[in-house]
């Protein structure tokens, strides 16, 4: 009786774990990135990034200014490659094709891999052209399918029954929070597979905030998405997955839940509990 | 640079707060103890009478715990600091509840003559403040080494508090006019033995807060 027996009543870390590669082997991964290195000129960008972004859920990507977070979601649909000076070694595996191959075409991982950004942007046009615009493109002329695809967009991005009997006023006439969620309605328009963020909620009010974090829990159902925020808040509250990037690395990648109540990294911890960055 | 350091400031605040709680219940425990030695029921009523300044910063801990989590989003371990003072706060308001039940048993007792002298009983309360008293000091320093050692020391009171209570009770027969002084004794032995049992979840609550895993210390 009286020798010290301490037993972990349940070891919560470890039953996650097991159920994370329990996961694995059933959940897939829509991103796998190897040993990914990007440079911007002299500047080191990215170093030895290997994530994955799993399907059908909410990956967050937190960090402080400068760490590489939004470079890593642009490297993604390879938008990074807009600026001149990018230099990248490593593999990015989208669907399991590495999508730096000379023969991958660009436009058809742009088609699969939809972006929201920070700003909302939508054209200056009406909200229906804003959301067809896609469509169109893509050789979609016939009215019916076309009204088709924007109420469900309109629907799929919750702003439906905000602006379906104004759908030919200008979207420029429209709330931030809305703008916002028309910019998702458009993305959602050309039914993407992946839905990369860049802080599509760091320009809007608390309650548009609320209302778009909403729409990322719905959308992960049918998409899988990759969010970058600089609010940790947000990152908590919508995520599955976190993972934490400073100074170009990935520090700690684990379950949200985890990541949030008992960091493994004590760098992390600093972080999230706001002692730097 | 210390980015939040109104918040730290207020963690570490919160931190006094409950060490001088414990402080507050280690006080009432040993004057328990002695009004029980004693049988000194003024001193027993002084517990009693002040035992709302211990209810009054459990409360004021509570608020403020309440108050940090609602204005500063808390994560990680400050979280777990903050739910864990409000854990420990009520374990250590729990014992200083059985402080004022010792208290009371001394007044059932009164001035009747005890039936044998009060040896063991004083000596076990005396591990059960103990536990107490470096719980507290566990906690100030977060020192789970301490912390885990309470496991040992409960064992030791569980096992005592068992004998005690199989003497106690024994008496009944012998002492059939004593009932009532044997029944509060033995209301005193169980609440020793509660007394080592919230020391020993404060311990818990400890290496949680250092490790953020739950460890059951209290088999």
């Amino acid at each position: 009786m009286t020798t010290l027996t301490i037993e972990k009543k349940n070891n919560k870390r470890k039953i996650e774990k097991n159920q994370s590669t329990s996961n694995a082997s059933n959940k897939k991964n829509v991103f796998e990135t190897k040993d990914l290195n990007l440079w911007y000129g002299e500047e080191h960008a990215l170093k030895e990034i290997n994530l994955s972004i799993p399907e059908n859920e909410v990956t967050a990507i937190i960090g402080p200014s400068g760490c590489g977070k939004s470079t890593f979601i642009k490297t993604l649909n390879r938008m990074v490659e807009m600026v001149p000076i990018v230099k990248i070694s490593g593999a990015i595996k989208y669907r399991e094709k590495n999508i730096f191959q000379p023969k991958y075409r660009v436009e058809e991982l742009r088609t699969q891999v939809g972006m929201v950004f920070q700003k909302p942007n939508p054209f200056p046009k009406s909200i229906y052209d804003n959301i067809a615009y896609g469509p169109r493109i893509h050789g979609i002329r016939n009215k019916k399918i076309l009204d088709q695809i924007v109420e469900k967009s309109l629907r799929g991005a919750a702003i439906w029954d905000e602006v379906k009997d104004r759908l030919n006023e200008n979207a420029y006439g429209l709330s931030g929070g809305q703008q916002q969620r028309i910019c998702i309605a458009r993305c959602l328009a050309i039914e993407p597979d992946v839905i990369l963020m860049d802080e599509p909620t760091s320009a809007l009010d608390p309650i548009s905030t609320l209302k778009v974090e909403e729409l990322v829990q719905e959308l992960k159902k049918d998409y899988s998405i990759a969010i970058v925020t600089h609010n940790m808040q947000q990152a908590a509250r919508i995520s599955d997955k976190t993972a934490f990037f400073l100074n170009g690395e990935v520090v700690e990648f684990s379950g949200t839940d985890a990541l949030f109540s008992n960091p493994e990294d004590k760098r992390t911890e600093d972080y999230i509990t706001g002692r730097f960055g | 640079m210390v980015v939040r350091e109104s918040f730290q400031t207020q963690l570490d605040e919160l931190r006094e707060m409950l060490v001088q709680l414990g402080q507050l219940a280690e006080n009432a425990l040993e004057e328990a103890i002695d009004a029980l030695k004693n049988q000194d029921i003024d001193q027993a009523l002084r517990i009693i009478d002040n035992d709302y300044r211990i209810n009054d910063l459990e409360e004021e801990i509570n608020d403020k715990a309440i108050l940090l989590i609602a204005k500063q989003a808390p994560v990680a371990s400050d979280l777990r600091r903050i739910i864990v003072s409000i854990k420990i706060s009520s374990d250590i308001e729990r014992i200083a509840d059985f402080a004022v039940n010792i208290a009371k048993s001394v007044i059932r007792i009164g001035n009747e003559p005890l039936i044998k002298p009060l040896i063991d009983i004083p000596a076990l309360a005396e591990t059960a403040k103990e536990m107490l008293t470096e719980a507290i000091q566990a906690y100030k320093e977060e020192d789970i080494v301490l912390a885990k050692r309470m496991a040992d020391k409960d064992d030791y009171v569980d096992e005592k508090y068992g004998q005690l209570i199989q003497e106690i009770l024994s008496m009944m027969k012998e002492y059939p006019d004593s009932t009532n002084q044997i029944i509060q004794l033995s209301f005193v032995c169980r609440y020793i033995e509660r007394t080592a049992d919230h020391a020993t979840n404060i311990a818990e609550s400890i290496v949680y807060l250092v490790k953020g895993k739950h460890y059951d210390l209290n088999e």
